[in-house]
């Protein structure tokens, strides 16, 4: 199979690291071989954050060259803007809606794009999702980020629907299951 | 039966030291090497597990640990090894009884780091054999490697990881997963164990044998292996071996895992076995030179691999010179997008101290923690950092350069006092010092992601412990103005530091107050900007909180936004309240 890359692009603490922690468990279950990274550290501390998984037969790099990923999932409106130079020509793009001001904008030193969601649209293929709204629907706004993992899993044919499910249940605690099961079906079906 | 699990390279090595039978490990957490030690003290607690106070202590540990016939370990990051080269360099020549090793964990680009220093270079300066795994199943596997060598050779080992190794995941095949137990016995041998001239000059000669055998080792080694393509050879190790196998698949690759010593004679046949041989490599030319050395023609690319962290991108540049073909311009982000750098999270108690550094035009030497971040806009409040505890040697420094007019103080957290602060200031005690060192003192490592450390009251294995007082520590060593201030009051900060300043004698200003974050502190206080009795004056965005936000509303008469706060990033520390002179910042 041609390797599947997927990169997850985020605010620190917004949970892109649960949603790649699901995937590389789904790629284990199907039996292919896969690769994450993410950065620790400093950039958590409210800075910009990006994880990247590759899913493949046989997966060397955990990096993803710039223009090559399949999948591009952001968090955030200006982080998408930011890590659109990642996306492949033919991939896909999916941005959670919601906006989250840097220190630089909140401080006068930089200025929000004014006509950001215009500026969205110029991606190729990409979908804005309403993922903080349809979770705080579901009982609780952190279920955003399963809703936007539900959107990778619509749009990675080598892994079954099954697959995903199970290895939501391996990683999810008991207690928040039954809400993350009902946002990944959300994702799921918002992401066609 | 297949044993598989998605590990991180730091997770790789944690689980393979509990299957190798580590019996101590002794680290200082450090960016990125931290998890190591979080999952040996969380996950087996058949292996002695603790945070020791800095890289040298933990070392002398491990080495203890190692005479006495256990097998142990270190764990820092790239610049910790800095700070436990002294008894690193020493029990080289005096070598391990137990097995012995140093996970070296760089930061090729700084991902969260002050320098970029390549520390395979250690290894070599040492004279000890050094692994370098390229994901975690090799980490997992090489870590086994790693301790039969130390025991075979009675040498410690440099097992060297680097960013993207210990932060990337991937399958492992745990296999067994069996713990294997062995102690060595210990016989006293002064000779061996005391280096005392008459002894090093004999261990000098030792060492230098055991040098040569371990380079017939590394000739041997299956961790260096070939693969076999067209007539580019590469040679290369780590991380970067993964980027070169995805960006030139055709090539012959000579894969190092063991890269101290240098396999001299497997280099010499693969050099001619192609008719050009380049040498891809992160950070400093360490390979190339000694494959130079060995007086082998090594072809450079125009491509360069030398500053920063390496990634497909220039790797599949680099394959594109050395293969003629053109090399595509680089896809660029959109310009002009607002940074987002990190801060300090809302609620962090360093932020007021340097709130009042900056209103007090103070000369700041600052250090290694989320408190670098003071630096920033719109606290701005320090001149310099350089290392761990220099904040306050550096501080004492500006001071006796006399030519400095503003008021002088150095600055040090909790963690970074007890790691080497303290011995900054006995110098300035002994020496006579008038100056102000402030501690900020939040109970907590917390950049690395919250660790204990002696000030904490709680071991790496979650046992409750002594509570080092900086206090009790300050006023031992002869500093006779101490005091301890809540930080979370402004009022009381900016004054305290004023006077302390004023003073003609040393001082200490202890801030504390427990990390938000670390301290898992919850607040139920929330607040708001009442829009009414907002001016627009700008005073609350002088802390730089991240939950201070610019409004919707704007003041007629000044023509500017008032302020807002986000109801999802505050915490309800209130400090911004302190700060407002209209009594705009309300309790919700």
């Amino acid at each position: 199979m041609k390797t599947i890359n997927i990169s997850l692009v985020g605010v620190g603490g917004q949970g892109t690291l649960l949603a790649s922690n699901i995937i590389c468990e789904a790629a284990m279950l199907s039996g292919l071989d896969v690769k994450k990274n993410e950065v620790h550290g400093m950039a958590q501390r409210g800075g910009s954050v990006v994880s990247q998984v590759r899913i493949g037969d046989k997966v060397n790099s955990p990096l993803v060259p710039d223009g090559a990923t399949d999948i591009l999932i952001s968090f955030e409106k200006l982080e998408a803007l930011r890590y659109a130079h990642y996306l492949a020509p033919d991939g896909v793009c999916y941005v959670n809606n919601q906006e989250i001001v840097p220190i630089t904008v909140a401080t006068g030193q930089a200025k929000w794009p004014e006509n950001i969601d215009e500026d969205l649209k110029k991606i190729p293929n990409v979908k804005v999702i309403n993922a903080l709204e349809e979770a705080e629907k579901l009982g609780n706004m952190k279920a955003a980020n399963v809703i936007m993992l539900g959107t990778i899993a619509a749009n990675t044919k080598e892994i079954k629907k099954e697959t995903w499910i199970q290895a939501v249940k391996n990683l999810v605690k008991p207690q928040f299951l039954d809400l993350n099961l009902k946002a990944f079906e959300k994702g799921f079906n918002l992401a066609n | 039966m297949s044993n598989k699990k998605i590990l991180s390279g730091n997770e790789a090595v944690a689980y393979s030291a509990y299957v190798n039978g580590i019996n101590v490990l002794s680290s200082y957490p450090g960016t990125p090497s931290t998890e190591i030690p979080e999952i040996i003290g969380k996950k087996f607690p058949e292996i002695y597990a603790e945070w020791s106070v800095n890289e040298k202590v933990g070392t002398e540990v491990a080495v203890g640990a190692s005479i006495a016939g256990a097998r142990s370990m270190t764990t820092f990051k790239h610049v910790g090894f800095n700070v436990a080269m002294d008894p690193f360099m020493t029990f080289a020549y005096v070598g391990a009884n137990g097995a012995m090793i140093m996970c070296s964990c760089d930061d090729p680009g700084m991902h969260s780091s002050q320098n970029e220093q390549d520390n395979r270079s250690l290894a070599k300066f040492a004279g000890v054999p050094m692994f370098e795994p390229a994901d975690s199943q090799e980490a997992f596997d090489m870590f086994g490697e790693a301790i039969k060598v130390s025991e075979l050779f009675h040498i410690p080992v440099v097992f060297r990881m680097t960013t993207r190794v210990c932060h990337s995941s991937s399958v492992v095949d745990l296999r067994e997963f069996k713990r294997v137990e062995k102690k060595h016995s210990y016989e006293k041998d002064v000779k061996k164990n005391c280096p005392i001239p008459a002894f090093a000059r004999l261990q000098k000669v030792e060492h230098t044998k055991k040098m040569a055998e371990m380079k017939a080792y590394s000739d041997q080694s299956p961790l260096n292996f070939v693969e076999k393509g067209d007539k580019i050879g590469i040679v290369t190790s780590g991380i970067t071996y993964q980027y070169v196998k995805e960006t030139m698949p055709q090539a012959s690759v000579l894969k190092l895992g063991m890269t101290c010593p240098i396999p001299a004679k497997k280099i010499k046949a693969f050099a001619a076995s192609v008719d050009k041989l380049y040498v891809a490599e992160e950070g400093d030319p360490y390979l190339e030179e000694q494959i130079k050395a060995l007086g082998i023609e090594v072809s450079q690319s125009k491509v360069s691999l030398k500053i920063g962290e390496l990634n497909p991108n220039r790797l599949s540049d680099f394959a594109n010179d050395i293969y003629g073909k053109p090399v595509s311009p680089a896809l660029k982000p959109l310009g002009g997008l607002p940074g987002r750098p990190p801060s300090l999270c809302p609620g962090c108690s360093h932020r007021p101290v340097f709130y009042a550094l900056n209103k007090l035009g103070c000369m700041v030497a600052g250090d290694i923690g989320c408190y670098s971040l003071g630096l920033m806009a719109p606290l701005n409040s320090i001149d310099s950092i350089i290392c761990m505890g220099g904040g306050i040697s550096n501080s004492y420094g500006y001071e006796r350069a006399g030519t400095i007019d503003k008021p002088i103080v150095g600055f040090v957290g909790d963690s970074t006092f007890f790691h080497s602060g303290i011995t900054g200031l006995v110098n300035m005690v002994y020496n006579k010092s008038k100056g102000t060192i402030i501690v900020s003192d939040n109970r907590i490592t917390a950049m690395t992601g919250h660790q204990d450390n002696p000030g904490s009251g709680k071991t790496l294995m979650g046992e409750t412990t002594e509570e080092v007082s900086i206090e009790a520590i300050c006023k031992a060593i002869g500093v006779k103005r101490v005091r301890t201030i809540d930080p979370y009051n402004i009022d009381e900060t900016v004054n305290a530091i004023k006077e302390e300043i004023a003073a003609d004698e040393l001082s200490v200003i202890i801030a504390k107050h427990p990390c938000m974050i670390g301290g898992k502190i919850k607040t139920v206080r929330r607040f708001k900007v009442d829009a009414d009795k907002c001016k627009a004056c700008g005073q609350c965005f002088k802390l730089g909180c991240t939950a201070i936000e610019r409004g919707d509303c704007v003041d007629e008469a000044k023509g500017r936004y008032k302020s807002r706060i986000n109801p999802i990033l505050c915490v309800g520390c209130g400090m911004c309240s302190q700060l407002c002179k209209f009594g705009a910042i309300v309790e919700k």
